[in-house]
């Protein structure tokens, strides 16, 4: 299917869906996330001071049992062939300087456990919040000499799965009393719920306001990132999240910010703040 | 694309005549021949058409693939072991290559 | 919401024009005639009993790129009498063939697992072949949902 059809079938669903049809809500499937019946992970938890919801819900409640069922076996998790490829990566050496990741941060389950479960993180010299993506591409223009990922380069989404599966069953907590954190989080915050586009939603639209009811056949989660990249059954792929926000808001008929744009960025440090303390999932499989 | 990698999982040991599950996965679009790029024109079909489990040569499990089978192939199988050997597995694309991974089992 | 009831009917009057357009445009799909040439040339005519082989398929797919399908038929699997092919089929595909499965008495249970790709809510069949000849049969309608979030 090509990029226009799939747009105006998906204006056609949010129109359908929420405004034609009443929608119906139905509760997030009461289930414990356990992955290779081993490491429990928190996807229900109390929401930080000042949430608009008590508790924070990941996404993994809302989809069917067998997608729900993929995700709790890392052999049957296809995100899993990306962590491993993103495993290559981290060990291939790139740029002038003749370096790989492994070469200054070694054994990345060692090197880079909890990392993911910070970001994004504020950067002083660059005088806005990093998140893995930004961070990645610092250091290899910095420290490898080599270019820059382009944006979901499939090597950047792989890297980064990678990166984030480290943090596996780990809390997302990030740190907004550095720099300027704060007033990136207010940013994020109005941009989380301002109106756009011919549709006129806004993120709060769906994930918070209507969260739970139907949009058309699509359960709607709270919008949580935990488990970014995440492995779309629709794609067959890995989704960033700058990708996902991009498709979310192209469906309401905006125009849509670029990738890692400060809107972007204001909105992750936002959205990241709404799911604290849910474990990383990393890769996470949905619909 | 990456050169398709596969994963297996077999288990490391089980008793004579026991039945084992195999799982498999491999990395690959399968690009189906029924999609149309942005300027309408059809993109090739390529997908792993064949996949095969032999023990010690012996032919074990086989699958014939069409373009309906998703993105990333999974195929999970079961096998009778009777002794120790190695599993082989084979899948084979429609440009010719063939993408190969072996896992021994201990029969005690 | 605050969507009003002119916009939505506008909104809605216009997808369904385009939703028409999308159907002209897809490609032709299988149907029942094009699936049961596909059985006659797996059975070889024979027609299929029901029992032995089950198939599990999801009643809704939450995705139709990313369907889970197992099969399971009961079979003591031994050198005389065991299971050798399976075939599944999807109705509603731009072709009926989804995958086929060959067993030897090494495979000890005649069972499979895969993930296939529905086009839409349709019809899945599963086809057992027995080393003697006989063919059973299962069928299950699976319900291809459409989401709300196109990207």
């Amino acid at each position: 299917m090509n990029n226009a059809k799939t747009g105006l079938a998906a204006t056609l669903a949010l129109a359908v869906g929420l405004a034609a049809v009443g929608p119906a809500h139905s509760d997030p499937v009461d289930d414990t996330l356990v992955i290779d019946g081993e490491l429990e992970m928190v996807t229900r938890v109390k929401a930080p001071e000042g949430h608009p919801f008590d508790e924070v819900i990941s996404g993994w409640h809302y989809r069917t049992d067998e997608t729900r069922a993929l995700e709790a076996d890392t052999f049957q998790n296809p995100g899993m062939l990306y962590t491993q490829r993103g495993e290559e990566v981290w060990n291939t050496v790139e740029g002038e300087a003749g370096k790989s990741c492994a070469s200054c941060h070694e054994d990345a389950s060692a090197s880079m456990k909890g990392v993911g479960a910070h970001y994004p993180k504020w950067n002083a010299a660059a005088g806005k919040p990093f998140n893995l993506e930004l961070q990645i591409n610092d250091c290899r223009v910095s420290n490898m000499q080599a270019e820059p990922y382009k944006f979901d380069d499939p090597d950047q989404k792989a890297l980064v799965t990678f990166v984030k599966h480290q943090s596996l069953g780990m809390p997302m907590q990030i740190d907004l009393s550095e720099g300027e954190m704060q007033q990136w989080w207010e940013r994020g915050k109005e941009r989380y719920y301002l109106r756009m586009g011919q549709l006129n939603l806004a993120c709060a639209t769906c994930h918070e306001n209507y969260n739970g009811n139907y949009i058309r056949a699509d359960h709607l989660s709270q919008g949580n990132v935990n488990g970014f990249p995440t492995y779309r059954l629709k794609q067959a792929n890995m989704v960033s999240l700058h990708n996902r926000f991009r498709g979310c808001i192209r469906d309401t008929r905006a125009e849509q910010p670029k990738a890692f744009s400060d809107d972007l960025m204001a909105l992750e440090v936002y959205v990241t703040w709404r799911g604290t303390g849910l474990s990383i999932e990393t890769p996470a499989v949905r619909q | 694309m990456a050169t398709p990698k596969p994963r297996v999982k077999v288990p490391k040991t089980a008793s004579p005549g026991e039945v084992v599950t195999i799982k498999t996965l491999i990395s690959h679009e399968m690009e189906s021949g029924q999609r149309r790029d942005q300027d309408g024109n059809t993109i090739p079909r390529r997908i792993i058409n064949s996949f095969t489990c032999t023990f010690d040569g012996v032919p074990v499990f086989s699958c014939d693939i069409e373009p309906a089978i998703s993105a990333n192939p999974y195929f999970e199988f079961a096998a009778k072991v009777e002794k120790s050997g190695t599993f082989a597995f084979e899948w084979v694309d429609d440009d010719g290559s063939v993408y190969s991974t072996e896992a021994a089992i201990e029969v005690k | 919401m605050n969507l009003t009831r002119r916009e939505a009917l506008r909104l809605s009057a216009g997808a369904a024009i385009l939703a028409f357009a999308a159907s002209r445009a897809g490609p032709a799909l299988a149907g029942p005639a094009e699936t049961e040439k596909a059985m006659a040339e797996f059975t070889g005519g024979a027609s299929p009993a029901t029992g032995r082989i089950t198939l599990t398929a999801p009643e809704i797919a939450e995705n139709g790129n990313t369907v889970p399908v197992s099969v399971f038929v009961e079979s003591p699997m031994t050198d005389e009498d065991h299971v050798t092919e399976v075939t599944i089929l999807a109705e509603g595909n731009p072709n009926p063939g989804v995958a086929t499965f060959h067993f030897t008495p090494m495979s000890g249970d005649a069972t499979a697992t895969t993930r296939m790709r529905l086009a839409k809510t349709q019809n899945v069949i599963a086809i057992a072949k027995m080393s003697d000849g006989s063919v059973f049969m299962d069928k299950k309608e699976v319900k291809v949902t459409i989401g709300g979030c196109g990207g």
